[in-house]
């Protein structure tokens, strides 16, 4: 199976150690990845925003990076779900470009339901001997709806002890441009979210996407909670000999 | 009717929504008392909605009800007018706010009346009714506890079905003693006095209106029957006491016929209040000679609703019937509180509705699109599955054309210009890494230059690391792409 990785800009840019993760599970699985190098942005913080115009390239560029790929695989849910469900919308009306974007969407997929649901793999071989708690991510949960692969994954881990996230499924306020926008609103969620991970008493927060991760350990950061985050494809990718 | 936009004349230069949330965030009590309400509904519903094996297909029903209705509202609107007229009822029709709010009081001046009982209504919140009746000299009583809450205190509603949520018993109990005249002058915070008082109160006026004025949650074209749905039992004495009764009704409010009206029924209480069935449902169809009023108005009302339905994404708003079950799930909603959504109608349901309705050419309705984080909790309640977070981008995408926000846009240009060539995105990363100095030996950047401090004054941002993975790729993988 020829396998594109869609690394994301802010994974890219910010976290390199996710994309490198994701690479290890599925080479350790073993699979050929590639990682085009015409890939930029799916344009999603720009469509979200009502900037549709300026997103209209990013969803052309996208189709054109990834075009050939039987899957196309991802770090972030939220991505996937931009271009699963908005780049079909940027290319109404234009019908050799919404051919394209017809022709890549449904082979993209989130990490977490690629390797549980499409491989049908649990047991990466993973060993974390940390205590982790997860949070499900809004889009991955309620666009993608990826359901319980990611816990699926976690569980198989071995060394791992995953304990219950209180009210887990309450968006963490990050939102894109939202955090800073509505900047009050987003502080006080993340603050109850943040409340809710120490209540867990995890020493990892983990999630599927870096965006969330971000916001989230922005603020354990800044409250010195002492709590790390981790993007699932690292707590994956981890191993006794790492 | 010619579609143009609405207006909600009570709600005229709010603050953008930001400015209002703020205050709100900061307010502790209120804080507490939403969360308190919310989550304990939210449990509540969730089990209520659990209960059903076939929640989905109804909701399939339901959505699709709607959609045939509203695709053809032309020919639904004129058989209810038919129906109503032919039961003896008489049938209005209202462009805008003014107009309805002119119609009514010109029916209760002609009925002689000085006053009027009202029934929990959203769509005479929206036209600002009891201004216009007060304005008229003609003193409005709400009979819904938690609108008799609001209307005593001189406040405005912040929930759909709960619009008092804000308030908690012991502010209430202290709004009796000092705003009804009739409270018992020992009167506690216990719930039970609390209705007492009410109760009492609340009796005078029932026996002594003339005229009743309700809005309705359904309207049955085929038989002309109108329906409203309750718990307390008042609004059946609003409906049925009085001697004139005048009802405002979206005209999205119609249903073809009472097979439809089925799949609601089951939809709407475990959807607001998490009841298998609400305590008063009450139909009428035109009148009944010695039974209930001797006169009965329609009032069909659109107020932006035609102009809705001319907006292919943005028409799902108005398969709204008014539940209330996205407020509750909503995590904006319940930090932000009801007020500061500018509108009778609060929370994602209001995000989508108030700037449909009224244009967005105001500060609070440009920022309404903007006052949710897209996590979609409020299309997953939806009993007739309004993908909200689809319109809101819709609208977000309104804003940005009819908006000339020059710093905003020059910043998503040149983030555009970037971001959508793998070569400049290479080299932006480049300069960042280089830059990565800033952050210090923490690797946490703690402060950044504004809009991005919005960022930083309660969250750290990431330091850029030394490679990018893009770089990584390249360097240990060279050319394999």
């Amino acid at each position: 199976m020829r396998i594109g990785l869609f690394i994301t800009c802010l994974t890219d840019t910010l976290y390199p150690d996710t994309g490198k993760a994701v690479v290890a599970v599925l080479e350790r699985l073993g699979h050929q990845v590639d990682f085009p190098a015409g890939q930029s942005c799916c344009g999603q913080m720009h469509f979200n925003t009502g900037y549709r115009r300026e997103a209209v390239p990013m969803a052309r560029g996208f189709a054109a990076a990834f075009a050939g790929y039987e899957a196309i695989v991802t770090p972030s849910a939220s991505c996937a779900a931009m271009v699963r469900d908005y780049h079909p919308v940027l290319a109404e009306g234009d019908t050799a470009f919404a051919r394209d974007v017809a022709a890549v969407t449904p082979r993209v997929h989130d990490l977490s339901t690629f390797l549980a649901d499409v491989l049908g793999v649990t047991d990466v071989g993973a060993y974390f001997p940390h205590r982790v708690t997860y949070h499900p991510t809004c889009h991955s949960m309620r666009m993608l709806r990826v359901g319980d692969a990611p816990l699926r994954l976690l569980r198989a881990v071995r060394g791992l002890d995953l304990v219950d996230l209180p009210d887990a499924e309450t968006c963490c306020g990050f939102g894109g441009t939202f955090a800073v926008k509505n900047k009050d609103v987003s502080a006080a969620m993340c603050a109850d979210k943040v409340a809710a991970v120490r209540q867990s008493r995890a020493e990892v927060l983990c999630a599927g996407d870096n965006s969330c991760l971000m916001h989230i350990g922005g603020a354990l950061s800044r409250m010195r909670t002492g709590v790390r985050t981790m993007h699932l494809a690292e707590i994956l990718a981890s191993g006794e000999s790492r | 009717m010619t579609a143009q936009p609405g207006n909600m004349p009570t709600y005229l230069g709010m603050p953008a929504f930001p400015d209002a949330a703020r205050k709100a965030v900061a307010d502790s009590q209120l804080r507490r008392n939403l969360t308190h309400a919310t989550t304990a509904i939210r449990v509540k519903r969730a089990g209520a909605v659990a209960e059903l094996d076939d929640w989905e297909q109804l909701r399939q029903a339901a959505k699709a009800i709607k959609d045939h209705t509203l695709a053809n509202l032309d020919t639904y609107l004129l058989r209810l007018e038919e129906s109503v007229t032919k039961a003896g009822g008489r049938v209005h029709w209202a462009r805008d706010a003014a107009e309805a709010n002119a119609i009514v009081t010109g029916l209760v001046r002609g009925a002689g009346s000085r006053g009027v009982v009202k029934v929990k209504s959203m769509a005479t919140q929206e036209t600002g009714l009891n201004e216009a009746l007060e304005a008229a000299g003609i003193s409005p009583v709400e009979t819904d506890l938690a609108e008799l809450i609001v209307q005593l205190g001189h406040d405005r509603p912040s929930h759909i079905l709960v619009p008092a949520i804000h308030k908690n018993r012991a502010e209430i109990g202290e709004l009796f003693r000092a705003a009804m005249p009739d409270a018992p002058s020992d009167l506690t915070d216990d719930p039970a006095q609390l209705a007492a008082a009410a109760r009492a109160h609340l009796r005078q006026a029932f026996l002594s209106a003339e005229v009743g004025v309700s809005g309705a949650n359904f309207a049955i074209a085929d038989t002309g029957s109108l329906v409203v749905v309750e718990s307390e039992g008042n609004g059946r004495m609003c409906l049925t006491l009085p001697r004139v009764l005048i009802s405002v009704v979206g005209v999205e409010k119609v249903l073809p016929s009472w097979r439809d009206l089925e799949v609601f029924l089951a939809l709407l209480p475990r959807s607001s209040t998490a009841e298998r069935m609400n305590p008063y449902t009450t139909i009428w169809t035109g009148v009944a000679p010695g039974d209930g009023p001797s006169e009965f108005h329609l009032v069909l009302l659109d107020n932006g609703r035609t102009a809705t339905l001319a907006d292919s994404v943005g028409r799902q708003a108005l398969r709204c019937i008014r539940c209330s079950a996205c407020l509750n799930v909503c995590p904006v909603y319940e930090r932000a509180g009801g007020h500061a959504y500018g509108s009778p109608y609060p929370g994602p349901i209001g995000a989508i509705l108030s700037p449909q309705l009224r244009g967005v050419s105001s500060p609070i309705d440009s920022s309404l699109p903007y006052a949710s984080t897209l996590c979609g909790a409020c299309y997953d309640v939806c009993p007739v599955a309004i993908n909200i977070p689809e319109v809101l981008v819709e609208q977000r995408a309104r804003v940005v054309e009819d908006h000339k926000h020059y710093s905003e846009r020059a910043v998503f240009q040149l983030s555009a210009y970037v971001l959508r060539s793998p070569r400049r995105l290479a080299a932006a990363q480049r300069l960042m890494s280089s830059g990565r100095f800033v952050a210090g030996r923490s690797g946490r950047i703690r402060r950044l230059p504004p809009p991005l401090s919005g960022w930083t004054d309660t969250r750290d941002a990431p330091a850029p690391p030394p490679e990018s993975f893009r770089a990584w790729w390249a360097r240990t993988r060279g050319g394999s792409s």
